[in-house]
Parts: structure tokens; C-alpha cells; sequence
């Protein structure tokens, strides 16, 4: 294996994760990662692409999506509307079969990198109907009497966000890693790789606020990197002093995105000070 | 190689299977694990747990395998360099450390030469043998990383690191069995599901082909109904004295419980200790519904969930006016109510948040005879949900 993956400008990726993404590719079985939203499981498969130059092909499932919707696509309507009123000629079904995203990137002529984004949003069984694609990388389409087999084993990163526990059949077959949510420290690097330009001081304000609204018990959405990062852009926009981070939240609606957590985050704030003058201020 | 370390993820409950086995002994072959603790323990996880509530059992194995090394990270170069000067290379031994060694029998000139040896041998049997020497040559001499003064190589200790992990115990929080928050309950309550054709119209494909076909051609569209989760449930929760120490566990599930909008309908009601002739809609205004209701209005189809810690005064259960309330009367005994209700809606569970191990109680177990009993933690969670979806009725222990 001529590339090694190293992380890319874009990504921060610990040092364990870059170990056990190569050693996915090694071993050419499909990475699966977990971790709370936020935590950059989708951009892990952007950024080997972009490290390894390779071509990115990305299955984004939905809770309708089935297994069989990632090999081929049979376009029964099409050609049914076409048999009754188009003139084109029905008799050749290979005009009425379209790949997937696993079959496309199957017959690519390059080595690509395949996201299957969210594999739990699917339905319980789905992770099993694509076992045998996975193992050997190739599948059947009866229609044609046609087997399409992968040209170069592609990478498959497979994201989870635990909303469905997944067969233990599929889990047998795949590499595991767990994100936990990024530490203070290197969530400060993430910050600093989408606004290089940022006082330092506004960072730490922000990421030490950030980490202590998601210790507040209860909240039913705890606040993520996409929303800090969010927030930290208001901040700035806003011209808001790093001192006054340190008293109040301003643009608040950026972190906490329900209105129970924002409730919960006041009555937080007002059994600790005990002041009805917080409130008043925070609002 | 570590076989007995599969046998110790095993023995800690890590649900690790023979296939699984086999890639991180291939892994180990390949040397992927650079000769580095850290790595084993990082790519050694990867390949062998599939799930974060299994970290901390891995953790547990892994210090307990691994735990007493005392090397740091074998570096083949370092190695081979203090081998062309052992003396330069060696630490000093304290005089204890001398008698040990010497109450061991283990010559210090013979282990070099074996150490050298055994390195020799290693690179002629496998390719890439740089990196395999480390982890292999770990293992042959682990039993010297034990011995005072035994083999150790300088550099940046990676594998304390991994060991120190191992015992930080960082992923104690994943685990199934110990912390039950909403997400999980959500999770555990979402395998409560029937699908059946009752929601949105959609286009039937296969119905259209076949019907286009019968029609010699003439394109006929046919519509069926998407499916939708027919699942009704109801909870009913205990609020005696008794379950003040598992209110919030039992907000949780209830919050879990309202929060999900995938079931057909979902009520709740409230008791004291008991089921008698009326339950509570709410408990704070003691706003009652007669438990005869329940029976009118919900048909046995509805799946039912009892929460409660089963523990009360024997007469609560099987006494006429046995309630625990002085000013409310029964003419019927608990037990008679709680059997209606398990006859009426066979599917139904009882979930316990007092530990399994204090369920050694008269009217816990005279309970359990009627409705099947389960901790109310995550496993007994699924279990619950296992119960009141399987076809046949549970039966009863």
C-alpha cells in the first residue's frame, strides 16, 4: 500500500484513528464509525479521500432506503411508460438499469473511497442485506444474467449514530471505532482549522463555556462542534469582547436549539447564583 | 499468540467470536501493530469490539493480560544497538533485584542470548519481521518484563499509555448495564414495533406490473398503504415511598417513553404500591380513572408496561382494604386486580429498577408469577421489549 493515511489539512483526526484507518485499508474491510453527532464521523470519509486522492462516492441513507437501492436500480415506471406510450424500443433492459452508489463504485476503473452515511437511519435489517456485497465485494443482477464485481476493492467508511443497534453479523465484518467527543484541547484545533485567523483568547472563552453548558445535566439536545462553531461565527460577527463570554451567552439560540434546554440552562444558571439579576441579563 | 487474552475478553463478557479473532491475529501477522502496546491496544479494540458498551469490559481484560508489563515501546534499532554493549544498555540492579533474579535462576548473559536468538529466528520466519519482533518478541519475553531489571528499552512509552488508559476505566459510562439515559430507553423502545399497512398511500410496483399485465399492457396504476407501526402502549408507574430512589430512572423511561413518536398511541397512569380499582391520570391533583376503564377503552391488543419495585406490606397485595391509604377502600385484593390486568392485556411486562438480587420478597415473587419481571436496566429493557413483542405468551419463572 503505497498511501499511508496521515489526516488532511481540513480534518483533525487522533492519532488512533489514523492507525485504524490504515489498517482498515490493509486489511480491506469497512470501517465503521460511531460517535455523537458532531464528532466528524461523515468528514473521516471526505478527508482520507482528499489525503489519499481518491475519488469519494457517498451513500447518504434515509429510513426508506433498502439495500437493493445502493446496487441497482431497475426502472420498472420507465419502462412500463415507455412500452405503452414512448416510442423507444423497451426490449433492451440494460437501458432501465441503473447502478448505485455501491455499484458505481464497483465498476469504477479507480480505487474510490464509499461513505454509507448513517447505515442506522435504515431499517433493523438493512446492515444484513448488504453483507455479501461487503465480504465480496461484488452482487448479481438478475435482469441482465450480469455480475458486477468490484475492480479495486473500494475503502467503505460506514457512519453510525447509534439511533439503531446494528446486526451483529455486519458488526463481525467490520473494523470499529468509537469518536468520543474531542477533549478542550483539541477541539481548540478544530476551531482553529475553520477560523485560522481567531484571537486565541475568544477560542478559549468560547470552548470553556461550550464544555461547561454541555456538562449541565438534562439538556435534551447537548450542544455539538457544528453548533460551536456556529457560535463562535456569531461571536465574531457580532464583535462580542471575550470578557463578556465569560458573564453571559450571548446569541444563545445558536448553541441551545430547543426551548426546554434553554429554559433548563436558565433555571441552571439561577439555582447556582441564586440572582434574578442573571436572568434578566442573559435574556 | 494472546490466546489468552481472547480467552480473557471473553471471560470479561466482550462478546469477541473466533472471526473476529482471526483478523487481529492477521493484523498482529502483518504487523500492523508496529510493535507498539499502544497500537494493540487502539487497533486490538478496533477489530475486536464492535461496541462501545464493551470499552470497559476491553479495558478490564486488557489490564489484567497486559497490566503487569513493565516495558515500554521495543524499538528494533535501540534493541540491537544496547545488544552490541549490554553493559552500556543494562540498568542498574538493586541488590533485591539481584536475589530475585538469582533465586530465579535466570542468568543474565543466557536471556541476552536468547533474546537474541529468538530475534534471529523471528526475522527469518516472517516477512517484515521488524515490526512483528516487537509484539512477538513481547510476548516470548514478556515473562522477563515481569523480572526486575529484565529487558527494556527506552523511548516514548506508548504502551504505558495504553495501560494507563486501560486502567483510567474511561469508557465506564458506556456500559449497558449501569446507566440507562433517555437516548438508550429510546433506543431499547424503538424495537417496540408492529408494521402494518395503515399509513400514507404509495405506488404498489409489483401490484402495477402484475395488474399492467393482466391488462394486456394498459398501464394500471395500483396504490396500497405504506407501513406504520401500529404499536399502542401504555405505562403505568408506581409512585409510592418506596420507588423515591429510582424517580429519576423512572422520569427517564417515561420521558423516553413520550418523546418517541413512532408508537400508535402511548398513555400512562400512576398507582401507590398497587393496583387496585383506580388508577391516577395524575397523581399531583390524585385525579382518578377506575381501572375498569382501562379494560373498556383498551382493547388486548395494547402492549402494557409496569414500573415498580413489587415491595410492599403483604397485606397491600392479597388483603381486602389492604391499601396503603388509610381513607381508600378495596373490596378487592391487589392480587386479583393485577391478574385481570395480565389477563386482559397479555402482552405486558413488569419492570423492576431495585436490582435482581433483592427480588427475594413475598409479594415480589407473588408477582412475578403474574407478570413477567425485569430489571429496569438496559438488557432488561430489551428483554421487556423482547417479551411484549414475541408472539407467545412469557413464560413465567
Amino acid at each position: 500500500m503505497g498511501h499511508e493515511y496521515r489526516g488532511s489539512s481540513k480534518y483533525i483526526a487522533s492519532k488512533e484513528l489514523m492507525e485504524i484507518v490504515n489498517v482498515a485499508i490493509v486489511l480491506g474491510k469497512p470501517l465503521l464509525i460511531k460517535g455523537e453527532p458532531g464528532t466528524g464521523k461523515t468528514l473521516l470519509a471526505h478527508s482520507i479521500a482528499e489525503a489519499l486522492n481518491k475519488k469519494l462516492i457517498v451513500w447518504n441513507i434515509k429510513s426508506t432506503t433498502k439495500a437493493k437501492d445502493g446496487l441497482y436500480f431497475y426502472d420498472t415506471v420507465q419502462r412500463l411508460n415507455d412500452a405503452r406510450f414512448g416510442d423507444r424500443d423497451v426490449s433492451d433492459i440494460r437501458r432501465y438499469i441503473k447502478l448505485g452508489k455501491l455499484g458505481e463504485a464497483f465498476v469504477s476503473e479507480e480505487q474510490v473511497v464509499l461513505l454509507i452515511d448513517e447505515i442506522d437511519k435504515a431499517d433493523i435489517e438493512f446492515p444484513n442485506d448488504l453483507l455479501n456485497e461487503l465480504d465480496e465485494m461484488s452482487f448479481f443482477i438478475p435482469e441482465l444474467n450480469e455480475e458486477i464485481k468490484a475492480k479495486h476493492r473500494p475503502i467503505v467508511v460506514i457512519t453510525s449514530n447509534a439511533e439503531k443497534e446494528l446486526p451483529d453479523a455486519f458488526l463481525r465484518r467490520c473494523i470499529f471505532h468509537y469518536i468520543e467527543f474531542p477533549t478542550p484541547e483539541m477541539m481548540e484545533q478544530i476551531v482553529k482549522v475553520h477560523f485560522p485567523d481567531i484571537e486565541t483568547k475568544l477560542i478559549r472563552e468560547a470552548i470553556k463555556k461550550f464544555y461547561w453548558i454541555r456538562e449541565i445535566d438534562g439538556l435534551r439536545k447537548k450542544p455539538s462542534t457544528s453548533e460551536l462553531l456556529d457560535w463562535i461565527k456569531a461571536l465574531r460577527i457580532g464583535g462580542v469582547d471575550p470578557e463578556r463570554i465569560e458573564r453571559e451567552i450571548p446569541f444563545i439560540g445558536t448553541l441551545l436549539k430547543c426551548e426546554q434546554d434553554t429554559q433548563r440552562l436558565e433555571r441552571f444558571i439561577m439555582n447556582q447564583r441564586g440572582s434574578y439579576e442573571v436572568k434578566r441579563r442573559f435574556i | 499468540m494472546f490466546t489468552g487474552f481472547f480467552y480473557k475478553l471473553r471471560e470479561k463478557g466482550v462478546p469477541v467470536t473466533i472471526k473476529e479473532w482471526l483478523s487481529f491475529v492477521e493484523a498482529l501477522h502483518l504487523g500492523l501493530f508496529k510493535s507498539s502496546l499502544n497500537h494493540l491496544y487502539y487497533i486490538g479494540r478496533a477489530l475486536l469490539v464492535k461496541n462501545e458498551a464493551f470499552y470497559d469490559m476491553f479495558d478490564l481484560a486488557f489490564q489484567e493480560y497486559f497490566g503487569g508489563i513493565q516495558t515500554e515501546d521495543i524499538e528494533i534499532e535501540k534493541v540491537l544497538k544496547w545488544l552490541e554493549n549490554p553493559k552500556n544498555g543494562l540498568p542498574p540492579l538493586t541488590p533485591e533485584e539481584m536475589e530475585e533474579l538469582k533465586r530465579q535462576k535466570v542468568n543474565i548473559e543466557e536471556m541476552l542470548r536468547e533474546f537474541q536468538k529468538r530475534l534471529k529466528e523471528q526475522k527469518e520466519r516472517h516477512d517484515g519481521g521488524n515490526k512483528w519482533i516487537g509484539t512477538g518478541g513481547r510476548s516470548p519475553f514478556g515473562a522477563y518484563g515481569y523480572q526486575p531489571g529484565g529487558i527494556r528499552v527506552g523511548g516514548e512509552s506508548y504502551m504505558q499509555s495504553a495501560i494507563k488508559v486501560a486502567y483510567e476505566r474511561r469508557y465506564k459510562n458506556y456500559r449497558n448495564d449501569l446507566i440507562l439515559d433517555v437516548r438508550q430507553i429510546k433506543m431499547a423502545l424503538k424495537r417496540l414495533r408492529e408494521l402494518k399497512r395503515e399509513g400514507e398511500e404509495e405506488l404498489d410496483l409489483e401490484g402495477t406490473i402484475e395488474k399492467t399485465a393482466k391488462e394486456g399492457g394498459e398501464l394500471e396504476l395500483v396504490f396500497r398503504r405504506s407501513r406504520e407501526n401500529s404499536v399502542r402502549l401504555i405505562l403505568l408507574m408506581d409512585t409510592g415511598g418506596s420507588m423515591l430512589p429510582y424517580t429519576n430512572l423512572c422520569e427517564r423511561l417515561f420521558s423516553a417513553a413520550s418523546q418517541m413518536e413512532h408508537f400508535k398511541e402511548f398513555r400512562y397512569y400512576y398507582f401507590h404500591n398497587c393496583i387496585y380499582q383506580d388508577v391516577f391520570e395524575d397523581i399531583a391533583n390524585y385525579k382518578r380513572v377506575p381501572t375498569e376503564k382501562l379494560f373498556v377503552n383498551f382493547h388486548s391488543g395494547y402492549k402494557v408496561i409496569i414500573v415498580g419495585d413489587a415491595r410492599m406490606a403483604y397485606s397491600e397485595l392479597f388483603d381486602v382494604n389492604g391499601c396503603i391509604d388509610y381513607f381508600y377502600t378495596n373490596d378487592r385484593p391487589g392480587i386479583e386486580w393485577l391478574k385481570r390486568l395480565r389477563e386482559h392485556f397479555p402482552y405486558s411486562v413488569w419492570l423492576n429498577p431495585t436490582p435482581k438480587a433483592l427480588w427475594n420478597h413475598p409479594t415480589v415473587n407473588a408477582i412475578r408469577k403474574i407478570f413477567p419481571m425485569f430489571e429496569l436496566t438496559l438488557d432488561g429493557l430489551k428483554e421487556a421489549v423482547l417479551a411484549l413483542t414475541s408472539k407467545s405468551r412469557q413464560v413465567l419463572t
